[in-house]
């Protein structure tokens, strides 16, 4: 038979493990980017250990943490525009706090007041949206309407290494291609979808090569390196904004909390296993490299550690004063004006709950 | 009850053979069932997302991996849309396939192999092949959980024919009627309560007795009332159903067990007898299971009944979340003040 197609997946990483240069960093990165990553990714594992803590004290809901996966979300987040559309899974708490979502509608959200997915600052974007693989739809829809309206807007998703397995990722990435969308997915291949491993979700090679099946670049990532993705991102970005058509990233991360606090990660996964994932954790890892630099000191790290718990905790305060809503708030929001006929209901609420 | 029927019949069996019924919660009495019948049966397999290592994510699988290997206890991808699907494909072939879809909010994906496949196979080959799956899917609210892990939409379900769907309310029926729904030969929906997996414990004698499936179970037997539920609501009903009798209202409680199809016979037998019915779910209010309910009585038994049958159930919204969940589920108070409404009618 005649080879008709010949593929193969880059894969890209200039920060390793360890702190120290692999190859010269990109044009894309500078000092500047890199001391505000920095402290954007200290600040998300801070807000993560004050959420985990709060739902450990019955004072927020579950929650799933982004420990380990920082760079993912404030990779992303720096790249994108504000006129972009962020559509993001439940792990998305940094590139949301990027995009303006503020720490106290993240914990309200998570606390279980709808409230706050009523995201102040950033309007137009998408709100979690915890069914796995229905957003890739939606945002392939959102791409659609920027091509459509021949906007220079990239609508930008992310989702698990589970969520490659299901047909609404295929079926959008597919469409992604066929109407070179201004579309940017990207991968959290944190190789874990709760106890099921990276492996049962595909027995290929990479997740990023499921975009050759589409016709449309694929790359992967060491997500835990800020370099690689924040390049490879306003790659992508660029390619999406100039009417290029759309990028699939995986970006290679590791998991080193619980799925959420739901879940208990001992129970399928090894100690060692976990010990080796904390060698490749971001936050260490770019300090390191900003310390070999003299770019970063410990009195820095303190002020920072300060700034950023001082920063945590107000929201902390903020978020358990908002008093509830009322019992009737399940009619408010449910179409633009109640109907009438449910009209009665809304009243044995309000008769139940409210006199 | 159930329990004295049981425990009964195992003392008059070899006390060293017979196993000794032990508390068991719902979600216990489940595994013991799922162990029941793979034990039974090597037909019966079971797949779905993270059923294996993790022991599903309720723990209503655990340990079944270690006993019976990775052939009959397989962790899927993340697809319920290809767990549904190729839970028929096994069935077509003679296998029992037991799927898990981790929660009923993530079903929606798989109802179009549910709809149209798994229903109709049978049907649709004249009886040449059938489909002996069954489907398990934690549903309803009441746990704090995040958005689409509380939702209660059997009527959807209930409405497609050539599918049942069954509910049990406490462990013993959790493990009477799993045996039943895996060892009958069409689809079964089997939707656990998981609002009191754990909240309820009861003996539970694993001695591989099924308990039929179509048909009610009467919890409590009263002259004036009949209160009408199933699932985890039953733990409230039975709660008002105390409440009235300690004012003089007596309440017949029925748990309606298989929501499809329905044992009407009990259910007419009932409101005929009491002459006024009360249904509660927690559904919501429209085009729930409680309106077919409410139909077929009004259609049957007009004439016996002494006052308009009444509904509790959720709203028409959609479940809040965790923070405002308490005011979707329907609580004693509500059912109480429906039954005063009816006494006094
Ligand atoms: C359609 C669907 N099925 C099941 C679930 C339950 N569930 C929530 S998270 C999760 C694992 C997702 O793993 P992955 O996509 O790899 O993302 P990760 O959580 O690892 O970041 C599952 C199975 C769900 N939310 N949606």
């Amino acid at each position: 038979m005649n080879r008709t197609y010949d593929f193969s997946v880059n894969a890209t990483q200039f920060i390793a493990d360890d702190g120290s240069l692999i190859k010269p960093l990109p044009s894309t990165v500078d000092e500047t980017i890199l001391l505000q990553a920095y402290q954007e990714m200290v600040l998300i594992r801070i807000f993560d250990q004050k959420a985990i803590a709060l739902q450990r004290t019955g004072k927020l809901g579950t929650y799933p943490s982004s420990l380990g996966q920082e760079s993912i979300g404030i990779a992303i987040g720096l790249a994108m525009q504000a006129c972009d559309v962020f559509v993001p899974y439940y792990r998305d708490q940094a590139t949301q706090y990027l995009r303006g979502v503020s720490l106290t509608e993240m914990l309200q959200y998570w606390g279980g007041d709808e409230r706050g997915s009523h995201y102040q600052n950033c309007t137009q974007d998408m709100p979690i949206c915890v069914p796995i693989a229905t957003q890739f739809c939606h945002a392939a829809g959102i791409a659609t309407a920027f091509k459509i309206r021949g906007e220079k807007r990239v609508s930008v998703v992310t989702g698990g290494d589970g969520s490659t397995s299901k047909g609404d990722f295929l079926e959008s990435l597919n469409l992604s291609g066929v109407w070179q969308l201004p579309m940017v997915m990207v991968i959290n291949n944190n190789q874990w979808a709760i106890s099921t491993r990276r492996e049962v979700q595909s027995h290929s090679e990479t997740l990023a090569q499921k975009a050759i099946s589409a016709g449309i670049p694929g790359v992967q990532v060491d997500g835990n390196d800020f370099v690689s993705l924040y390049d490879a991102m306003l790659t992508a970005l660029k390619r999406a904004r100039a009417g290029k058509g759309p990028t699939l990233i995986e970006a290679i991360s590791y998991r080193l909390s619980d799925h959420t606090t739901a879940d208990d990660a001992t129970r399928y996964r090894s100690h060692d296993e976990l010990k080796k994932g904390w060698d490749r954790e971001p936050i260490k890892r770019l300090r390191d490299y900003l310390l070999s630099l003299n770019l970063w000191d410990p009195d820095k790290e303190n002020q920072l550690q300060e700034k950023v718990k001082e920063q945590v905790d107000n929201a902390v305060t903020a978020y358990l004063a908002i008093q509830p809503e009322p019992a009737t708030a399940m009619f408010d929001h449910l179409f633009k004006k109640l109907p009438a006929p449910m009209q009665a209901q809304y009243d044995e609420v309000k008769r139940l709950h409210l006199s | 009850m159930n329990t004295k029927v049981n425990i009964r019949q195992a003392d008059t069996a070899d006390i060293k053979e017979a196993p000794t019924p032990v508390n068991q919660t719902m979600v216990e009495a489940i595994n013991l069932a799922l162990a029941h019948a793979m034990e039974e049966d090597e037909n019966v397999v079971m797949l779905g997302e993270d059923v294996g290592a993790n022991g599903g994510v309720f723990r209503a699988t655990v340990d079944l991996r270690q006993e019976f290997g990775l052939k009959r206890v397989m962790d899927t991808p993340l697809a319920e849309t290809l767990i549904s699907g190729i839970t028929i494909g096994m069935a077509s072939q003679g296998l029992k396939p037991i799927a898990e879809i981790q929660f009923m909010g993530f079903i929606y994906a798989a109802m179009e192999q549910i709809v149209s496949h798994a229903s109709r196979l049978r049907n649709r080959t004249r009886g040449r092949i059938s489909c002996p799956m069954v489907i398990r899917a934690p549903f309803g609210g009441g746990i704090h959980a995040p958005e689409h892990h509380s939702e209660s939409t059997e009527a959807l379900f209930a409405h497609i024919p050539g599918i049942r769907v069954v509910v049990p309310s406490s462990p013993l029926r959790a493990y009477g009627l799993l045996l039943s729904a895996i060892r009958d030969p069409d689809p079964v929906l089997f939707l656990e309560p998981k609002r009191i997996y754990r909240a309820v414990a009861q003996p539970v004698l694993d001695d591989g007795k099924a308990l039929p499936l179509d048909t009610c179970f009467t919890l409590r037997e009263g002259s004036d009332l009949t209160l009408i539920s199933w699932g985890a609501m039953i733990q409230e009903t039975l709660q008002a159903a105390n409440t009235l009798s300690e004012k003089g209202v007596s309440c017949e409680v029925i748990d309606v067990a298989s929501i499809s199809p329905l044992d009407t016979n009990t259910l007419e037998c009932s409101a005929v007898k009491t002459g006024r019915c009360i249904i509660i779910h927690e559904a919501a209010h429209s085009g729930g299971v409680g309106a077919e309910i409410a139909a077929h009585l009004a259609e049957h038994c007009l004439l016996d009944l002494k006052a308009p049958i009444k509904r509790v159930t959720g709203f028409d919204t959609i479940m809040p979340y965790l923070r405002n969940e308490g005011y979707y589920l329907p609580s004693v108070e509500r059912i109480v003040d429906a039954a005063n409404e009816v006494m006094d009618f």
